[in-house]
């Protein structure tokens, strides 16, 4: 959908030719979103610039849908790419409908159709029309500004979309809220998406792919797992940090580690069994009490199996959480660490157990990814390191 | 009471010049506004034009009123116009410039750099840009600016009585050459109160012109 082809820009400084992006040669799929991250003055920002042409390239193409860009009028380009930049923008002088509707109006839709743009964005986005509408940009809070930030650059509904640090100037509570209502929303809009960001984590959170950029080189380009799995070298693995292994944590769900082998018991199973069934799967501390329907009620420990007597339903503990298959697994590591216990059961849409997630499981998992195997990196740039 | 009795008697003259002198500064700026406003916006495309222009301007404004009306004479002699309304309405119009030229640009040239961005980037052309974006967002500061011209210019109209423009100042020249305080003192309050209440009623008008959603930025004229 964006490609850039040996996208390349420098600036003359008076300290001489400063190169900000080298030959930059990338591939965004329709419908993803692709994170540019790195460290500041790598030539993300230029990269991004030099996509609606805020920024003349130096040499290199940018493809989009396959067209070649070059040769288009500057101004209908851009108001055919939505663009969010850090400061938000908000035109003072506009209400909040104006600045939703002004590219639009640029457009030439007809005042009935853009009217009602605007109120559809505003439910998009979860403000009251009626209520903001009418107001000025410098009585809402941040949050408020940057999602019609966001509104405006999706007025005219366009295909692609450049957004600059969207949610850098935003405190961290409500920089969270807004970048799940944008992944909500981005599921339904299947835009393409080119978002640069310094936060190591926004990138994981948001991106379909992320491209890490150093000194003006695109050095990595891979999808989040890949990348905290495979760094390519020192540097990028550096700037993922040394709790890459815990980021990961963010990406894989319950789904992809569950065990659906779960031993369980019934209430009216003899603690006898329950002992028995806790020797033969070979669990260290308990086993988990289901009834018929397959709902978790309890646990029996192996030291009560062992010394008392009697029936499941009347010796069984708590059981202290349970996770579901779409929970990833840093709130797993969470609860197990709160609990401190090893495994959890997993329960379906229905809340029946349908398997358990072991901390051996995942360790296993996210380790698997960091033993050397021969996989090409995603990476279109030849570049290699100095 | 003398004076009050003066200004009374000679209510109907003092009202016909407070006009003449209210339409004298009123052609001036407006016209110094239509050139002023323009030439502000074009120099902020070019920092070496507009250092130029701005220093021109301030040049023209250290020439004292007289020297300028003398210089005129010769000069508008030859179409038959040394002296009288035309030159006095040139010479309000050169002083007008440099306060109208100079809040332009400062006030365009401010316009925050994320907006100009913004507007860019969502794809408007330059004129766009201007008229629904930059304009919109100087005019409190192109309004002080016209005010300070006003202000000013009353009290230069003043003096270009002396030239046979008509206006306030023929009650101050009349009353120094016939030694009548009377009439000087009725001519130079009436030009001190003309110049507050004008600057008053502008000040109204720049609020009312700017736009709603950026009242707080009119302060900082």
């Amino acid at each position: 959908m964006i490609r850039l082809d040996n996208l390349t820009k420098v600036f003359d400084t008076p300290k001489g030719a400063v190169t900000a992006a080298d030959h930059i040669n990338m591939d965004v799929p329709a419908g993803e979103i692709c994170i540019l991250l790195g460290p500041s003055g790598c030539g993300k920002t230029t990269t991004l610039k030099m996509i609606n042409r805020i920024i003349r390239p130096t040499s290199g193409k940018v493809f989009i849908n396959g067209e070649d860009t070059t040769d288009l009028n500057t101004q209908e380009l851009r108001r055919n790419i939505g663009y969010v930049i850090q400061q938000i923008g908000l035109f003072p002088n506009m209400t909040i409908e104006e600045n939703i509707v002004v590219v639009p109006k640029l457009l030439g839709w007809d005042k009935a159709k853009y009217k009602a743009r605007a109120r559809e964005l505003m439910d998009m986005i979860a403000l009251d029309p009626d209520a903001f509408l009418k107001r000025y940009p410098n009585e809402l809070s941040g949050g408020q500004q940057q999602r019609i930030g966001v509104a405006r650059a999706l007025a005219a509904d366009p295909p692609v979309m450049l957004m600059d640090e969207p949610f850098g100037a935003i405190d961290p509570i409500n920089r969270a809220v807004i970048q799940d209502e944008f992944l909500k929303m981005q599921q339904e809009l299947n835009k393409t998406i080119m978002f640069v960001s310094h936060d190591i984590d926004e990138a994981i959170k948001m991106g379909d792919r992320v491209a890490i950029f150093r000194a003006g080189r695109l050095e990595q380009y891979s999808t989040p797992d890949e990348l905290l799995a495979n760094p390519k070298d020192d540097f990028v693995e550096s700037f993922l940090g040394e709790d890459r292994a815990l980021k990961r944590l963010n990406l894989v769900k319950v789904r992809d580690v569950v065990s659906d082998e779960i031993g369980t018991v019934s209430p009216g199973d003899t603690l006898e069994t329950a002992l028995a069934r806790i020797d033969d799967f070979g669990y260290q501390n308990a086993i988990l009490v289901v009834n018929d329907r397959r709902q978790p009620v309890g646990l029996i420990t192996r030291s009560q199996a062992r010394t008392t007597k009697g029936y499941c339903r009347d010796h069984f503990q708590n059981v202290p959480a349970t996770v579901s298959l779409d929970d990833d697994l840093r709130k797993v590591a969470s609860l197990m660490f709160s609990n401190d216990i090893t495994w959890l059961p997993c329960v379906d849409e229905t809340g029946r157990v349908c398997g358990q997630i072991t901390q051996r499981a995942m360790t296993h998992h996210l380790g698997s990814r960091f033993r050397p195997k021969e996989q090409a990196p995603a990476t279109a740039d030849p570049a290699t390191k100095e | 009471m003398e004076l009050f009795q003066y200004a009374l008697d000679n209510l109907d003259l003092l009202l016909s010049r407070t006009l003449e002198h209210i339409a004298l500064v009123g052609v001036a700026v407006g016209i110094a506004t239509l050139t002023g406003v323009p030439i502000g916006i074009a120099i902020t495309k070019n920092e070496r034009l507009a250092k130029t222009v701005l220093y021109v301007a301030s040049i023209i404004v250290t020439v004292p009123s007289i020297a300028l009306f003398g210089i005129m004479i010769p000069v508008l002699s030859l179409i038959g116009h040394g002296i009288g309304y035309l030159p006095a309405v040139i010479a309000v119009l050169l002083y007008s410039q440099l306060p109208i030229i100079r809040n332009t640009y400062t006030a365009i040239n401010n316009v925050d750099p994320a907006l100009r961005e913004a507007a860019r980037g969502i794809g408007m052309s330059q004129n766009q840009r201007l008229r629904m974006v930059e304009i919109p967002l100087a005019v409190p500061v192109i309004m002080a600016g016209v005010r300070t011209a006003v202000v000013l210019n009353i009290g230069v109209m003043a003096i270009a009585a002396y030239i046979g423009a008509g206006g306030l100042g023929t009650f101050i020249s009349r009353g120094i050459s016939q030694s009548d305080p009377r009439q000087l003192i009725v001519g130079a309050v009436a030009v001190s109160l003309l110049a507050i209440i004008v600057d008053y009623g502008l000040l109204a008008l720049q609020k009312r012109l700017t736009p709603l959603g950026m009242e707080r930025a009119a302060e900082t004229a």
